[in-house]
């Protein structure tokens, strides 16, 4: 592989370090900007918000000094250490999610050998957060709320792994870099010109994939635990201000994390077809293509939020139960069956 | 000055109130959750007391009396054509219709009646509050189970019907517009062929209903078989409107008891489901939409020329004697008691709203339903908490 | 409508109601004190209080199975008034505010007593309506009619709290609207509105008179306008 910058490893490290903790909310902030402010206005008849800045861009500016002028309040009966803490928790899970993001041949913070399995593990950090913060609420909205995520999260945890295992399987690697490289390297019954994209063959890895990455992200029809109409956001409702900026942060940076997940192992990550995988010139422009392969599975994520009801937390883990997990175990056995005939 | 022992105190004092109440929550199988006062599914400060078994609803109390504004008392304070200002406010996102049985209860008394003209934009009228009613509930109960578009699309067309009623009465949600003996002014030049164009988006609106929540699986899921009402406990209860009509009795005031209005004259159903359930609740209000839309395109070609006013004295005594008229409101049967001693006011009136009766089967149907049920049986029952508390 | 109602003007005889009024009277007997009909309106019954749920049953065996409501008439004078003393009254004439004393037996199908319980039931087969009414004595103690018709619970709430009648056999007669601790019936007539005290009501006439030299150039107006459009005053 050659390398982009020739630099000492601090230097390095720093550099991948502060991009990083810059890009989750830069990521989440595009999100909120442009589907829940903008998309979801516009599938409503509405024109969201368009005073601040060019199209209202700047809205977000103004929200976010918003949310950090706010006072920082504990409900009088709260556990005040877990409760300060659960939010930061639930960010880490994110944060630790990008770390083996890649987003060009080189331009990855952390290049793991079993990427795929160090990223399902820290997403489901979150539970533990979320619980935490329902519980610590003393609230009885915040602990149904955080017992549904608990329930809920744990139960679409194995459909998430399971539908990745068709795609690890076909790769023979753990390794998201090795994902996109069989990809890339791939071939159609001989035609290779766009190389291999997963979603092709792993359709039904990917279908379940994306329903499961809903419900971890707890977006509707799957956002029982938040259901503001009932439990009047849930595990969340004794959080203001800052606390809550890092709930809402950690929202959709998780969902940007998912939608990059998605698009590494079923759309052909950063590669471009035409290109050499170990290309320099992909450390600059692989960027620019997950965003927009991003932005395309985000965009999918969002709009089956704005349209659809929310589930009954016993449908949802019936759904899970009953019809996810055993289509993804049947979907390894085919990858199976057909990687060993083929 | 609060000492630092003082705070220390407090702190101490809180800790062990915390820890007992979790000690004791964690003891017994029961927890208590109050839906409300505030609460986004009540509409108002409706307050459902649950006591829950994990998520499942043992007993189900809802609490209200935030809102009561003693409007019976009121009345017997004020003279006739003062009270339709208060019985505006009982139902006020279908103001209009609430005047119309008060007046018609005092017409009967005072044996006046209205011309033809004033009784078919009377029945116009209140077919558009209907349709700004319920167009508001076909919406809302989207975001009762989680769906957050529909509501938006059901402000954008309420708002259209809000519109015309404004060219007619000059208020959007307070009319005060019915008098004893007609009404108060005539309909304005092109408002027919405006609220037939209205009448064309509503119908649109409705077939956009349909399909993002009546066709929708998960819609279906959250609402069929949950909160059955079986047809006798309706009946028992006293469930009006769609409600009744959902649980399969085929009975509308406006066909079976016309008070008067122009209902019988033009070619109309009714509505029925056999389920009981919520589902069946939003299919008829549904239906009851589409089919109000048509009734005023109907009462729209008709409207017959004359007076809009009938010969009534400046100052209104209405005769010694009782009248009870009901209508059949956009919740349900809306009806007025009024007792009068020949004086410039009522002597008593009683005002029988349909959502006190259509609300008091919730302890009946919340029995062993799930946190999120209650919340789709709270939507598709359809109250409003000023129709509750009067 | 007008137009419908025309024809049955001349004959003023409501035969469905009638039918149900001698139906009625003949399985209640001794119940019934006395009776009203308003032909095409509606048919008031008044039975003994003592019977009340008997009443009640027997109305409801006689198909009439929808519960409207449950409430309660104070025939009582109001000491205040109507708070209509104000300076802005003066539009009326003597004879406007001559009070007009009446009890409960100037009421539909009379009464002896000052307060008065009204009940409506409809029969959905008949298509009818029907108002029960019965004089509670001076123990205010009537039979709960909560197992007959469920739907009768919360609004017996409302008339103990609001009247203060005692439903016998009601398990929770405690406050619907008002707080606990709150004393006294709002919906009697000797409470007070304190509202009315605090700041006096503007006035009942609350309209401005016409001066005397354009109300007869406004009726000329008005009556053109009528026969302009050929319609009937």
């Amino acid at each position: 592989m050659t390398t982009l910058l020739a630099l000492p490893y601090w230097q390095e490290t720093a550099i991948k370090l502060g991009v990083a903790l810059a890009v989750i909310p830069t990521t989440s902030l595009i999100l909120v900007y442009l589907f829940l402010f903008k998309m979801m206005a516009f599938m409503q008849s509405r024109l969201g918000p368009n005073d601040t800045g060019p199209y209202g861009s700047l809205q977000l500016i103004a929200e976010a000094i918003k949310f950090l002028q706010k006072e920082d309040i504990h409900p009088a009966q709260a556990d005040r250490r877990v409760f300060r803490m659960a939010p930061v928790v639930v960010l880490a899970s994110t944060f630790l999610l990008y770390v083996v993001l890649p987003a060009g041949p080189d331009a990855v913070v952390q290049n793991l050998d079993t990427g795929v399995f160090y990223a399902m593990a820290v997403s489901s950090l979150s539970v533990l957060g979320i619980l935490m913060a329902g519980w610590a609420s003393a609230n009885k909205y915040a602990l149904l709320g955080g017992l549904r995520a608990a329930g809920q999260l744990i139960a679409y945890e194995l459909p998430l792994i399971l539908a990745v295992m068709g795609v690890v399987v076909q790769a023979e690697t753990l390794n998201l870099q090795g994902i996109v490289h069989a990809q890339a390297t791939g071939e159609i019954f001989g035609f290779g010109a766009i190389g291999n994209p997963f979603i092709l063959t792993q359709f039904l890895a990917f279908l379940i994939f994306m329903i499961a990455a809903q419900a971890e992200l707890t977006q509707t029809p799957f956002d029982m635990p938040v259901a503001e109409t009932e439990l009047v956001g849930g595990f969340h409702v004794e959080y203001t201000g800052f606390r809550f900026l890092l709930f809402f942060m950690a929202e959709f940076g998780t969902a940007f994390a998912f939608s990059a997940l998605a698009a590494v192992m079923f759309l052909g990550g950063w590669w471009i077809p035409g290109f050499d995988v170990d290309d320099n010139i992909l450390n600059i422009l692989g960027p620019g293509v997950m965003l927009a392969k991003i932005l395309l599975v985000a965009f999918f994520i969002f709009w089956v939020r704005f349209t659809y009801p929310r589930l009954r937390e016993d449908q949802l883990q019936k759904f899970a139960w009953k019809i996810l997990i055993p289509l993804a175990l049947a979907n390894i056995v085919l990858t199976g069956i057909f990687k060993v005939v083929f | 000055m609060t000492t630092t022992s003082d705070r220390e105190q407090m702190a101490y004092v809180a800790a062990q109130a915390a820890d007992a109440r979790v000690n004791v929550e964690l003891d017994t199988g029961d927890m208590t959750l109050n839906i409300g006062p505030q609460h986004p599914a009540t509409h108002g400060t409706l307050r459902i007391a649950c006591k829950l078994d994990g998520e499942q609803v043992v007993v189900a109390e809802p609490i209200m009396g935030y809102m009561h504004r003693g409007y019976e008392k009121l009345c017997e304070v004020r003279t006739y054509p003062q009270c339709t200002t208060l019985v505006n406010r009982i139902d006020w996102l279908g103001s209009f219709a609430n005047e119309v049985p008060f007046i018609l209860a005092a017409e009967r008394l005072m044996e006046v009646e209205a011309p033809p003209r004033a009784q078919w934009i009377r029945t116009i009228l209140f077919e558009l509050s209907r349709i700004a009613n319920l167009s508001l509930f076909l919406g809302d109960m989207g975001v009762q189970i989680g769906a957050l578009t529909p509501v938006f699309f059901a402000f954008r067309d309420r708002e259209r019907v809000l519109n015309q009623i404004e060219e007619v009465t000059g208020g959007r949600f307070h009319p005060n517009f019915d008098r004893i003996g007609g009404l108060k002014d005539d309909i304005p030049k092109g408002w027919v062929d405006e609220t037939r164009s209205v009448m064309t988006k509503m119908r649109t609106f409705c077939d956009e209903m349909e399909d993002l929540l009546v066709g929708n699986e998960i819609f279906q899921a959250r609402c069929r078989g949950v909160g059955v009402i079986p047809a006798d406990v309706a009946l028992g209860h006293g469930l009006s409107g769609a409600n009744l009509r959902a649980s399969g009795i085929d009975w509308d005031l406006r066909r079976d008891a016309n008070p008067g209005l122009a209902w019988d004259q033009i070619d109309w159903r009714v509505w029925t489901h056999p389920d009981g359930d919520s589902f069946a609740r939003y299919w008829v209000r549904l239906q009851e939409t589409r089919e109000a839309t048509r009734i005023v395109d109907q009462l729209l070609d008709g409207i017959p020329t004359g007076p809009i006013m009938a010969k009534v004295p400046r100052i209104i005594k209405v005769p010694a004697g009782e009248a009870y008229v009901s209508t059949e409101n956009p919740l349900g049967e809306m009806g007025y008691y009024i007792v009068s001693k020949g004086d410039l006011g009522p002597f008593r009136v009683k005002i029988r709203t349909p959502s006190f009766n259509n609300i008091s089967v919730v302890p009946w149907v919340m029995k062993g339903v799930y946190v999120p049920d209650v919340i789709t049986i709270l939507g598709s029952l359809y109250f409003i908490l000023g129709d509750i508390d009067r | 409508m007008g137009d419908e109602q025309k024809p049955e003007e001349p004959s003023p005889s409501d035969e469905g109601r009638e039918k149900l009024l001698n139906e009625l009277s003949a399985s209640l007997g001794e119940t019934l004190i006395e009776s009203h009909l308003r032909a095409h309106e509606d048919l008031w019954l008044r039975v003994r209080v003592e019977n009340w749920s008997d009443a009640v049953r027997t109305a409801r065996a006689a198909g009439f199975l929808y519960f409207g409501f449950l409430s309660a008439i104070d025939w009582d004078i109001a000491p205040e008034g109507r708070y209509e003393d104000t300076e802005f009254d003066e539009g009326l004439t003597e004879e406007d505010e001559q009070p007009v004393e009446l009890d409960a037996s100037s009421g539909y199908a009379g009464g002896d007593s000052r307060f008065q319980l009204l009940a409506q039931l409809y029969s959905l087969e008949r298509q009818l309506g029907l108002l029960l009414k019965a004089d509670v004595g001076d123990d205010m103690t009537v039979d709960t009619i909560r197992d007959i018709f469920p739907g009768a619970d919360w609004h017996e709430r409302e008339t103990h709290e609001m009247f203060g009648i005692t439903f016998q056999g009601h398990p929770t007669l405690h406050p619907l609207y008002l707080p606990t601790e709150f004393e006294g019936h709002p919906l009697r007539k000797d409470f007070p509105l304190l509202a009315r005290h605090v700041k006096p009501w503007p006035g009942v006439v609350d309209i401005e008179e016409i001066p005397e030299h354009l109300e007869a150039q406004l009726e000329a107006e008005v009556m053109a306008a009528f026969e302009a459009e050929g319609g009937e005053v």
